[in-house]
């Protein structure tokens, strides 16, 4: 069966069917910029395994559809993602944009499930791309916050090139059918990721792909 | 009433445990009775329609954080695990070649019964399906201070031995108050390891209900593994480890190569 598409239908949405994992740390200017404190305390060494993380199933918010902020929360990190849908035999069968928003956080070293396992917390695009259809390391991501851009995405950039990602964690878990990797975010200059806040339309755009769209809302309790 | 997952005679079928039998509750086997060694023990949980939400809690128990030389956590730390690391009653985990320290964790698993979104801690009980024992095997060799516990210590191919049942909450309510009135054991080769008792949760069921469900919406089947007390040891190929907790059930696991 087609996990991107069961229904067989051309103009079928693509929805996560399994486990959706994301890798923290994977592109080279967030390295670089983390570098110096990797040595310190709490983390006392670069890491060497991929760092990974899990979004819920609760975060899965359709293209088009509202995510709303917490109350509390002024703005929220952009997380925009390439992903990988994985096939029967833990190979890439398609790609999808993501948007792994999160609660920005300063520290990597515990496990971020409140900050990004909210409720609504990871758009996903409408359709995925059949895997031959895309050269994976070289796409470039577009993100728009209110139809100005901020931020260009190249997996030129990545620490861990594709291939090189999903074997190295393929040494302790086999990928699942339906199963989604989100190949890694990048942030700005600073360090940090661009923000939405209440009233933002965030727009993730590549070519060939249909973009992913999001509206943030208030209210969230 | 205890449930089983399992599967018999080319297929998956739902059982219950009856006078130390299975009992096959559904057509074309209702009423079929079944020794347990007769069958495979598959994780004791019905498919779910999304990927389910498999939280697990580290240094929940006081004596446990204390032994890792961790001060105690002022709010529950939590990881999430994928559901493929689930694997059955009487199953074998792989132990690495080359590591030095993999142990075992004992651990209450909760599995909710029905939706939770911001639930308070005192209708927490309502949304809990059942209980059963999970076996959260941990590599320290591989622990890293990134988003730690890391992946490749917690979420290994077939590290995290679920089972042999789903019992009831009602079950558990009714007989010993509430789940947090359970002694917990685990035996490596018949010899015991690790004693302790779910009362010295620091955060217990409820709590943990009303933390996770004011930002994630937890749905029927997903799991909360509620964390291990002290001692645990290291394991080798060829040991048995069997966790056990008081009115929920002994889950037998073997390391493999």
């Amino acid at each position: 069966m087609n996990k991107m598409n069961p229904s067989g239908t051309n103009d079928a949405r693509f929805w996560p069917q399994g486990t959706v994992y994301g890798a923290l740390l994977n592109f080279q200017q967030e390295w670089n910029l983390r570098a110096p404190q990797m040595t310190e305390a709490p983390y006392k060494g670069a890491p060497q395994a991929p760092v990974l993380f899990i979004k819920t199933a609760n975060t899965y918010t359709a293209s088009g559809v509202c995510i709303a902020i917490p109350d509390g929360v002024a703005e929220v990190d952009i997380g925009a993602n390439l992903a990988w849908v994985m096939g029967a035999d833990a190979k890439p069968v398609g790609c999808v944009l993501v948007n792994d928003v999160s609660i920005p956080h300063e520290s990597y070293y515990r496990p971020p499930v409140k900050y990004k396992c909210i409720d609504g917390f990871l758009g996903v695009g409408a359709k995925a791309c059949p895997i031959a259809q895309v050269n994976t390391d070289a796409v470039v991501l577009t993100v728009k916050v209110n139809g100005k851009e901020v931020q260009r995405v190249n997996y030129a950039d990545t620490v861990r090139k594709s291939q090189t990602l999903l074997s190295d964690i393929s040494e302790f878990m086999t990928f699942q059918e339906g199963d989604v990797l989100l190949l890694g975010s990048d942030c700005l200059p600073d360090g940090k990721r661009p923000r939405a806040k209440v009233g933002d339309v965030v727009e993730i755009s590549a070519d060939g792909f249909d973009t992913l769209v999001n509206t943030f809302v208030g209210g969230a309790a | 009433m205890k449930h089983a997952r399992i599967a018999w005679a080319g297929a998956i079928h739902e059982a219950v445990e009856s006078d130390g039998e299975l009992l096959l509750t559904r057509s074309p086997w209702a009423g079929q009775r079944l020794k347990f060694d007769e069958v495979v023990w598959l994780p004791p949980l019905a498919p779910v329609p999304q990927a389910r939400t498999v939280l697990a809690l580290g240094l929940n128990y006081a004596d446990h954080a204390k032994e890792l030389a961790f001060k105690a956590p002022e709010e529950p730390l939590v990881f999430v695990k994928g559901e493929a690391s689930l694997i059955g009653h009487k199953a074998i985990t792989r132990r690495p070649q080359g590591v030095t320290y993999m142990h075992y964790e004992c651990e209450l698993a909760v599995v909710i019964g029905r939706t939770a979104k911001n639930v308070k801690k005192e209708d927490a009980y309502d949304h809990v399906g059942g209980y059963t024992v999970a076996n959260d095997y941990a590599i320290r060799d591989y622990l890293e201070n990134w988003y730690r516990p890391n992946f490749r210590v917690k979420n290994r191919d077939t590290c995290t031995p679920i089972g042999p049942w789903l019992v009831d909450a009602k079950d558990i309510h009714d007989q010993y108050g509430s789940p947090q009135n359970l002694s917990l054991q685990t035996t490596v080769n018949g010899k015991v390891t690790q004693s302790g008792h779910t009362r010295d949760m620091i955060f217990d069921v409820p709590t943990l209900i009303e933390y996770f469900s004011a930002f994630m919406t937890l749905q029927p089947g997903d799991l909360i593994l509620t964390g291990t007390p002290d001692g645990v040891v290291n394991c080798n190929v060829g040991d048995v480890i069997v966790t056990r907790i008081e009115g929920v059930g002994d889950l037998i696991n073997t390391l493999g190569e």
